[in-house]
């Protein structure tokens, strides 16, 4: 039996408790292979920190965001309505996700629909546990004086201003952070925003992720640090298709912390 | 009427009276021009859909106040934003001594304000010279960004005949007019010296060069360029205020109610579908506050062709000075698809001009058989975007390219269920599966058992 306990709303509710923070896992989160390592190393670092939290489990359905984007408003708002439902039925305030994706909708989105709540997105979160002593990570880790470079997620960078917390998080680990070109306010997208993630590229010279993930490798760094499930597709192929996966390592700030803190 | 009559005509037979009329009348016609094609762009404008931007009054006026006024945006690419920079300063306090040419030629005089400024006024017109010359030096680096350097963001595919001739005439219409106040400057300063009529300027810092050029003319053939100059500089500004009504230039006033009317809202939001709402929610049984308004006239969802955008839409079209900032970010763009941010700006515009001009023609407008997407703007261009939101970014006055491609995208999904088959599919593994890959429903929590298998 493991010592990670993932309470559902349903559990909480039932037991006449009422969590702290909702995590809202995503659908990468759930069903991508790759990412749900992130999702149970989120999960580790909430249980380590002793965070009162619950998911929705089997209740949480897509935020509507991908069919949003591709222009199908009507089951957007399906999806928003009945997400809505489900978190204003359990009274939620707070949700904290590690997809930008779904941090944009529910955070700008769903207030429009009657879903208002406080939502961060992990990064911000995992900076708020650093600075608050939560999380400490001591004596440099296995990240010291490595290079780690960050790519931004058009979602939380330009869509929602968040640029400084995942580079705080990468500070914490002692790594040395080196920069691409295009950062910040200029951050080169992946490729798969726009629900492009779910279709092949229209034709063009190059792909999208390609040309950012030449940008990642020339700045030496061994470590490709993103913090969006899409970004974390896009690159990984990216790497894989340079023949780099041996060296370079595509990882999400969850997952950096997770190892560090021997989670 | 017979007393009158000889009045007016005793009057006009004074011909020191006609440089004053033929400006009144120059002016005149100007304005008129003006009206007619400020109304055009007006009504233009109008063609899209009403929208509430009443709201945040304090922060729109200070985003308009950084990013317009301020330049703030711009100076993320600081080389051209210096140059930029000199421009629009020329410019804005070059118009000044264009107040003092409109009263001089409306009331006769010459240079009005030198006897009431006195000391000061040299050291003004000392002030506009450096301008020039700044706004000169300015637009010839320009030219040569434009066609010596090749600047690639000029050489997009949409970077057509026109856009490319209208840049290039902008810069020369602008060199050629300080070209003229420096040459005025010059012949006016050697006038001074005989004529009392011309108040006392001192030497001016770069027109006095030019004196050599004058020296030895007589006092007629001076007065003569002087004039020439004066009337070339203030009818050249007057009917350069007419061209940039029909040119990309017209950023220079559209850019301050552009940023005024800017995005508020965090740029990753989509604005909500009222009409759609009001429909899932009958759907889904949901009670709403307000009853259930009579359905408003819904034309379409989603934005086929410019009058289902919204007027801002139109007028960020309108602002566009085709700088392609927006086009050299994006990444579809950048690695060779269709899609550019700066083309679709062109097109909106274009297309509200076209359709503008045939209304008032009595032609049939919006109803000619065209549409903005498909004779414009491909699907091909509007699939290619990944809402990364790097050209609304990019964009020194706040245009929005990227609402009017989603807006698109509605009307291709819900119009046309013409998005692209695997798109399609996402949609049905939503509808079935409440995620966009086909994975069962049940399985959404089976990343915990493998948590606690760990």
């Amino acid at each position: 039996m493991s010592e990670y306990k993932v309470p559902t709303m349903a559990e909480m509710t039932s037991s006449g408790e009422s969590p702290e923070i909702l995590f809202w896992v995503g659908c990468a989160g759930s069903f991508d292979d790759r990412y749900k390592s992130v999702t149970r190393a989120f999960i580790k670092i909430l249980n380590k920190v002793g965070v009162s939290f619950a998911v929705l489990g089997e209740e949480e359905t897509c935020t509507g965001d991908p069919a949003r984007r591709a222009g199908n408003e009507f089951l957007f708002q399906m999806q928003a309505v009945a997400n809505i439902q489900t978190l204003n039925g359990y009274n939620l305030k707070k949700v904290v996700t590690a997809c930008p994706h779904c941090f944009n909708t529910i955070k700008n989105e769903y207030p429009a629909l009657g879903g208002n709540y406080e939502v961060i997105h992990h990064s911000t979160f995992l900076q708020q546990l650093i600075n608050e002593g939560k999380v400490s990570l001591k004596g440099g880790g296995s990240f010291k004086g490595k290079k780690i470079t960050y790519h931004d997620s058009c979602y939380l960078g330009r869509a929602n201003n968040i640029y400084e917390a995942p580079r705080k998080v990468l500070e914490a680990l002692d790594a040395e952070l080196v920069e691409m070109k295009r950062c910040r306010t200029k951050g080169f997208c992946c490729g798969a925003g726009g629900a492009q993630m779910f279709k092949d590229a229209e034709n063009g010279k190059k792909e999208v992720n390609i040309e950012r993930t030449e940008e990642a490798l020339s700045t030496g760094a061994n470590t490709i640090a993103v913090a969006c499930p899409f970004c974390m597709t896009m690159m990984s192929d990216g790497v894989k298709n340079k023949e780099k996966e041996g060296e370079v390592k595509v990882k999400d700030l969850a997952e950096l912390i997770a190892e560090s803190e021997g989670l | 009427m017979q007393i009158n009559a000889t009045l007016f005509l005793n009057y006009f037979s004074r011909m020191e009276y006609l440089p004053q009329i033929l400006f009144l009348i120059t002016l005149g016609i100007v304005s008129f021009i003006l009206y007619k094609r400020i109304a055009r762009i007006r009504s233009n404008i109008m063609l899209g859909k009403e929208i509430d931007l009443k709201n945040h009054k304090s922060e729109r006026l200070n985003n308009m106040m950084l990013i317009a006024f301020g330049q703030k945006k711009m100076f993320k690419r600081p080389v051209p934003a210096f140059l930029h920079f000199l421009i629009y300063f020329g410019f804005l306090v070059i118009n000044l001594e264009v107040l003092e040419f409109v009263i001089d030629g409306l009331t006769g005089n010459h240079r009005i304000f030198a006897p009431l400024l006195g000391g000061v006024y040299p050291v003004l017109m000392n002030i506009f010279e450096f301008l020039a010359m700044a706004v000169l030096i300015s637009c010839v680096i320009f030219l040569i960004r434009r066609n010596i350097l090749k600047v690639k963001r000029f050489h997009a595919k949409e970077m057509t005949s026109w856009p490319t001739l209208d840049a290039n005439l902008i810069l020369v219409i602008e060199i050629v007019l300080m070209l003229a106040i420096l040459t005025m400057n010059a012949s006016d300063q050697l006038l001074q010296l005989s004529n009392e009529h011309y108040p006392d300027t001192g030497t001016l810092f770069f027109s006095s060069n030019l004196i050599p050029l004058f020296e030895g003319m007589s006092e007629g053939s001076l007065i003569f360029v002087e004039r020439f100059a004066w009337w070339f500089h203030i009818v050249g500004i007057l009917a350069f205020a007419v061209y940039v009504t029909y040119s990309k230039h017209l950023h220079i006033f559209l850019a301050f109610p552009n940023t005024y009317y800017g995005d508020i809202a965090p740029k990753g939001e989509m604005r909500n579908m009222e009409a759609v709402t009001n429909e899932v929610n009958m759907m889904l049984g949901i009670q709403t506050e307000q009853p259930a308004e009579p359905p408003a006239e819904i034309a379409r969802f989603g934005a086929k062709d410019v009058n289902d955008l919204t007027w801002k839409n139109i007028m960020n079209a309108y602002s566009c000075t085709e700088c392609g900032r927006c086009t050299s970010e994006c990444p579809a763009n950048q690695t060779g698809k269709l899609l550019s941010p700066r083309k679709i700006m062109m097109d909106t515009r274009d297309r509200a001009e076209e359709v503008g001009k045939s209304l008032a023609s009595g032609g049939k407008g919006l109803e000619d058989g065209k549409s903005l997407l498909g004779d414009y703007i491909t699907k091909e261009e509007i699939n290619a975007c990944t809402s990364c939101n790097a050209c609304v970014e990019a964009c020194p006055i706040s245009i929005n390219p990227l609402e009017i491609i989603l807006e698109m995208r509605r009307y291709v999904a819900m119009e046309e269920s013409g998005s692209p088959a695997s798109w399609n599919s996402m949609f049905q593994n939503i509808e079935t599966s409440f995620a966009p890959w086909k994975f069962a429903p049940t399985d959404r929590f089976k990343w915990a058992d493998e948590l606690k298998e760990d």
